[in-house]
């Protein structure tokens, strides 16, 4: 199963980067969220899959009796996950208004901040 | 549980929230974001005068015992860092009154300046991995906002370059997090540095310096080392002049802050191949860095790229990994934020004066307005570091440290591009301030009133007198550092504080 999932990881990064590297700004987006489903991917696997109960103590017990899986991994997850909810939704809302001041999505065209002296003429 | 530490992070929080509360009256807002970021400050001096006084605290959040809950820790660089963080939020607080555009402020630019410190708070306090990964995200989402607030096309341009390099450098973090985890089994730092100490195995120390680089490229991109820090010229001069400063003094050293936090007590074991690496970076984040500034036309981009090549002091002291050279980072931290959120704030009222920051277009300032120009003057000469200023200490100590490890070549490094930093802070000067304005009409004092004029100034000659006075005083802030640095390089107490167990 580590096997499958290591590949699944590595085609996961591989897609978000060459998305990432094309130029159009909504490509860059899925490439960004692919990058974080990948990082996801990969705290659950490095953690160990174990096929196991969960960890909980039984009523009547003060430990647990046999192995259980390790509930923290998926506990990180869940926080990474909701906070690149997060990040993902402001991201589309950045990527729509820079759309709409600048009316084009290719990023080859987005770089008057990074010319030298024409600062001041692209931003009155 | 020990309140102290946790009021950092409370404080700008519950004031951001009741500034929500009061989205409607524009005066409570401004007030209560001036009032918030007071107390922050008040209580980040008191916490650094009781770590200084009864050494590393740490508490654990809702009791649960560490490593198996969340524990802040402040040693006395956290205390330091938060300080500093109190002392730029309140004087960006005050400049903010003078300068806030209303439009940024119905759309929350107090809200969000307020949980900007508090992001920045709870990463320099928190003793958990994982926990510093939210922090930074809290930070991130903040500071995304304010970098966009305005939606100018400049803006969004950088904001769109700086969102990007920094959700990307978030993914590396989080894996290498996931992987660090799955090496050793926790994320508490302290329990994780305890467990490195009592010995790895072969396979576990191969991990570890597969992951110490993963975690330098996560934190590096966040303090914007070479070859790392395209996003930061491409976005630090498009927001408004309060953001920007902010930005300047405290983002990209929450970056470097982590980088000395893994790299002292973590990442210890391989220092030889790490450390090494790190000094190189160093030495060619100080070169590209003041090399970008002597290219640039405008001021804000100069001093931007000024933040580069400063970084890479910083990180050089972590790179020779003695006392005395990391004694030298938290002291070029501490002049560092000052200084450059000083001369950001200076930019902010040339832009007031002339409408732009276009060097070609300014000058007569110094005539116009001779105190400004020596307000300038102050920090640009401590930021090269002239004595008796905080500057010239800072690169001392780190020269010094680099002669006493023999790393000679780092330290011409390091003096060939102070004489460069001079050479640029030398063209603001020329530009801006000496020659005579190409306008032909002369430049007029804006109508501001009185007290615009004190909450433009007052910041400034504060931050300029802490200069002056960290310099004259360069014994005890250096004494101060030291200890911090001692600290750092025997993280057994550090341990002790979390863990409360004798390692």
């Amino acid at each position: 199963m580590e096997i499958v999932l290591a590949f699944v990881i590595g085609g996961l990064y591989a897609a978000g980067i060459y998305m990432m590297l094309r130029r159009s700004l909504v490509k860059l987006l899925i490439g960004l969220g692919l990058l974080s489903h990948a990082a996801n991917l990969l705290i659950f696997t490095a953690a160990r899959l174990t096929r196991a109960e969960s960890p909980v103590i039984p009523m009547d017990q003060q430990s647990l009796a046999n192995a259980a899986a390790d509930p923290l991994p998926q506990a990180l997850i869940l926080t990474a996950i909701v906070i690149s909810f997060g990040v993902t939704a402001f991201a589309l809302a950045l990527s729509y208004s820079a759309y709409k001041s600048v009316r084009t999505d290719d990023l080859d065209k987005m770089k008057t901040t990074d010319n030298v002296n024409e600062m001041q003429e692209a931003n009155p | 549980m020990n309140t102290l530490l946790v009021l950092p992070i409370i404080i700008p929080m519950l004031t951001g929230i009741t500034a929500l509360l009061a989205y409607k009256s524009r005066n409570a807002q401004r007030w209560l974001s001036v009032l918030g970021s007071a107390a922050l400050l008040v209580s980040a001096v008191w916490l650094l005068i009781e770590v200084e006084h009864s050494g590393i605290r740490a508490t654990q959040i809702g009791a649960w015992p560490a490593p198996f809950g969340i524990t802040l820790v402040a040693d006395l660089l956290s205390a330091i860092m938060v300080t500093l963080t109190g002392i730029i939020g309140f004087a960006v607080a005050i400049y903010s009154l003078a300068t806030a555009d209303p439009a940024h402020e119905r759309f929350g630019f107090h809200q969000l300046y307020q949980f900007l410190l508090m992001g920045v708070c709870g990463a320099f306090l928190t003793g958990d991995l994982f926990n510093l990964y939210v922090w930074f995200e809290v930070m991130l989402m903040a500071s995304f906002v304010l970098l966009a607030l305005g939606g100018e096309r400049g803006q969004m341009e950088g904001a769109i370059k700086y969102v990007t390099l920094n959700l990307m450098a978030s993914a590396v973090f989080l894996a290498a997090l996931g992987l660090l985890y799955g090496t050793v089994g926790t994320l508490n730092m302290a329990d994780v540095a305890n467990k490195t100490a009592a010995g790895l195995t072969a396979e576990q120390s191969g991990w570890m310096t597969t992951l110490s680089i993963l975690f330098l490229i996560a934190f590096g991109i966040k303090a914007a080392v070479f070859p790392l820090f395209f996003w930061l010229p491409a976005s630090y001069h498009t927001p408004p002049v309060a953001v920007s400063a902010v930005f300047a003094g405290l983002l990209t050293k929450v970056g470097v802050y982590a980088l000395i936090r893994v790299f002292t007590l973590i990442f210890v074991q391989d220092t030889g191949f790490t450390h090494n690496l790190i000094l190189v970076v160093a030495g060619f984040t100080m070169v590209t860095g003041v090399l970008g500034a002597v290219a640039q036309g405008e001021f804000r981009r100069v001093l931007s790229f000024h933040i580069i090549s400063q970084i890479g002091y910083m990180v050089m002291g972590l790179g020779l990994f003695t006392p005395l050279a990391l004694a030298g980072s938290v002291f070029y931290i501490t002049h560092h934020i000052i200084v450059k959120t000083n001369l950001f704030l200076v930019s902010g009222v040339v832009k007031r004066l002339h409408g732009t920051l276009e060097l070609k277009k300014l000058g007569g300032l110094y005539q116009l307005m001779p105190m400004l120009g020596i307000l300038f003057l102050i920090p640009a000469l401590s930021l090269a570091g002239i004595p008796p200023l905080s500057g010239f200490f800072a690169k001392l100590s780190l020269v010094q440290a680099g002669l006493e490890n023999g790393a000679y070549f780092i330290v011409v490094v390091s003096l060939a591009v102070s004489l460069l930093t001079i050479f640029s802070m030398m063209k603001l000067w020329n530009e801006a301030f000496w020659k005579k304005s190409p306008t032909a009409e002369e430049v007029a004092l804006p109508s501001l009133s009185k007290q615009q004029w004190a909450a433009l100034l007052a910041p400034i000659a504060v931050l300029a007198a802490i200069t002056v006075v960290i310099g004259l005083g360069a014994s005890s802030t250096f004494a101060l550092a030291l200890r911090a640095s001692e600290q750092l390089m025997d993280p057994s107490a550090y341990i002790q504080a979390v863990l409360e167990i004798t390692p």
